[in-house]
């Protein structure tokens, strides 16, 4: 136990630095994941027929493919292009940080699920309300910003509370690319002390209480998001 | 019988398809293609198909073994929480909130470098007959696929017990089945209809989590890639090919999961 303590013989300093990156790249991969999402969705719904294609060719490849491929992929060939862009304007090359590598590629893949998710729970707003609202002459971005958003948050939370949880354990991915996020510091520390069961169980420790975590805050934000609608719970059955 | 009753959407013909830009797309994705064949290094191909050719099959082989095993400790963990005293059905629950809250890759290596560290240090798991197994990685990885199958299968299967009406049940009993029987021929039966959508994707999910196993020295597909990566120095064209192996597999699951799927009469309302 004493090779978890925060001083310097233990290594929790280490595990708790690891876990504040995992969360940041975790946040950060949401907000992206969130903006592509939005796009993709609009694209997918109001869009010319080569955006709908386009945005119905992202989705399909991104959602096909295993996360850890396209970690790589999307990491090697991020990185190749702004070396790229960079020699092209005259700087010399540079290496990304790891925690932005991370928000990228995580963002990337998280944009076109909560596309879906978004798609979804546009789709469930009764239409007559967006249909008014174009009648009383809003602008497209007026609606979106009075009607839409705030009408398909309470079908959206759902899907993007579990998008965030499946963000937060896509993290322990990246340390597959060497980012120092919680499972790359724990595997480090492990492979140093040769306590491996201590530290993996730990980590864990620290991932289920963040999920745990997560789940009350989503709860709150849930009930907040439905306030005003009738309950629905136990009407279906 | 089926034909009949999928048919309630617009016939999707050829022509009401392909229209103009859908043409101009295809174009470009084939000269994409045909760009990355003839542009990027494909000399290293014929010597490591073999190698790929067997990490194909074991990808396959890993995706059909833990996702038959996991369902199958899928099924007794959901009636446990759907259905079980509370005595059964709280450690399922916990069991299913544990795994589905804390990431695989975590489990894997909590289990193969965790687990595999323990083991040495009792001598009457040395002497075992099971000993020559446990020093390879294949078990761990195995295991650990199923568990998390499990896991996040029994919250599927809770969900899909429970939504069994309970007048069929009763149904059952009134034609004096047994509780065995009803399990069997009523409830099982309905509640794996209901789950089958969701076993689709979520077996698409867990074919996207077998090449955690190349990080356990297991050689799957990708670990053949990365093979090739680190042996030629070539990046993209691997990661590629790999990214085609598994859209081709996922196309096969969804197919396979549709037929199955077709023959299940519903009726839309």
């Amino acid at each position: 136990m004493g090779l978890l303590a925060l001083e310097p013989p233990g290594r929790g300093s280490f595990l708790l630095a690891g876990f504040l990156n995992s969360v940041m790249i975790a946040v950060g991969a949401t907000v992206v994941g969130l903006c592509l999402g939005v796009c993709g969705a609009w694209c997918k719904l109001y869009g010319g027929p080569v955006a709908r294609d386009l945005a119905a060719v992202y989705t399909t490849i991104v959602r096909a493919v295993p996360e850890l491929v396209l970690i790589l992929i999307l990491y090697f060939a991020g990185a190749d292009l702004l070396n790229k862009a960079l020699a092209a304007f005259g700087y010399p090359p540079t290496d990304i940080p790891g925690v932005a590598a991370g928000i990228f590629v995580l963002g990337v893949v998280q944009g076109a699920y909560s596309t879906e998710v978004l798609r979804g729970a546009i789709l469930a707003i009764p239409q007559g309300q967006i249909e008014a609202a174009r009648a009383y002459g809003m602008s497209p971005s007026l609606i979106m910003r009075r009607i839409t958003l705030p009408a398909m948050l309470p079908f959206a939370i759902p899907g993007l509370a579990n998008l965030w949880l499946i963000a937060t354990k896509d993290t322990a991915l990246l340390a597959i690319v060497g980012v120092n996020e919680l499972t790359q510091v724990t595997r480090t520390a492990a492979g140093a002390t040769k306590a491996y069961f201590t530290f993996f169980m730990a980590a864990g420790a620290i991932y289920l209480a963040l999920t745990l975590f997560s789940g009350a805050i989503i709860g709150r934000i849930e009930r907040w998001a439905r306030r005003g609608m009738p309950s629905v719970a136990g009407a279906g059955r | 019988m089926s034909e009949a009753l999928m048919d309630v959407r617009p016939k999707r013909t050829a022509t009401n398809w392909l229209k103009p830009h859908r043409i101009a797309l295809i174009a470009i994705g084939l000269a994409i293609v045909l760009a990355s064949i003839f542009l990027m290094r494909w000399d290293w191909l014929p010597q490591y198909m073999p190698l790929a050719i067997q990490g194909i099959w074991r990808t396959i082989w890993l995706l059909v073994v833990t996702s038959v095993l996991g369902i199958s400790l899928a099924i007794p963990l959901g009636l446990a929480q759907a259905a079980g005293p509370a005595w059964l059905a709280a450690p399922a629950k916990a069991f299913c909130t544990i795994i589905r809250g804390t990431p695989l890759l975590l489990q894997l290596w909590l289990l193969y470098y965790g687990l595999g560290s323990l083991f040495p240090q009792f001598p009457w798991i040395r002497d075992s007959f099971l000993w020559p197994y446990l020093r390879q990685a294949w078990p761990y990885g195995v295991l650990s696929l199923t568990l998390s199958y499990a896991g996040y299968e029994g919250e599927v299967m809770r969900g899909a017990f429970a939504g069994v009406p309970r007048g069929q049940l009763e149904a059952a009993r009134a034609f004096g089945m047994s509780r065995f029987t009803i399990f069997r021929r009523i409830w099982l039966k309905q509640a794996l209809h209901r789950a089958l959508p969701t076993l689709a994707g979520e077996t698409v999910l867990q074919l996207k989590a077998t090449p955690l196993v190349a990080t356990i020295t297991m050689v799957d597909i990708y670990a053949v890639a990365s093979r090739v990566r680190q042996d030629l120095f070539v990046t993209y064209e691997p990661l590629l090919l790999l990214a085609a192996v598994y859209m081709a597999i996922t196309g096969v699951i969804v197919f396979l999961f549709r037929k199955l799927e077709a023959r299940i009469p519903t009726r839309i309302g």
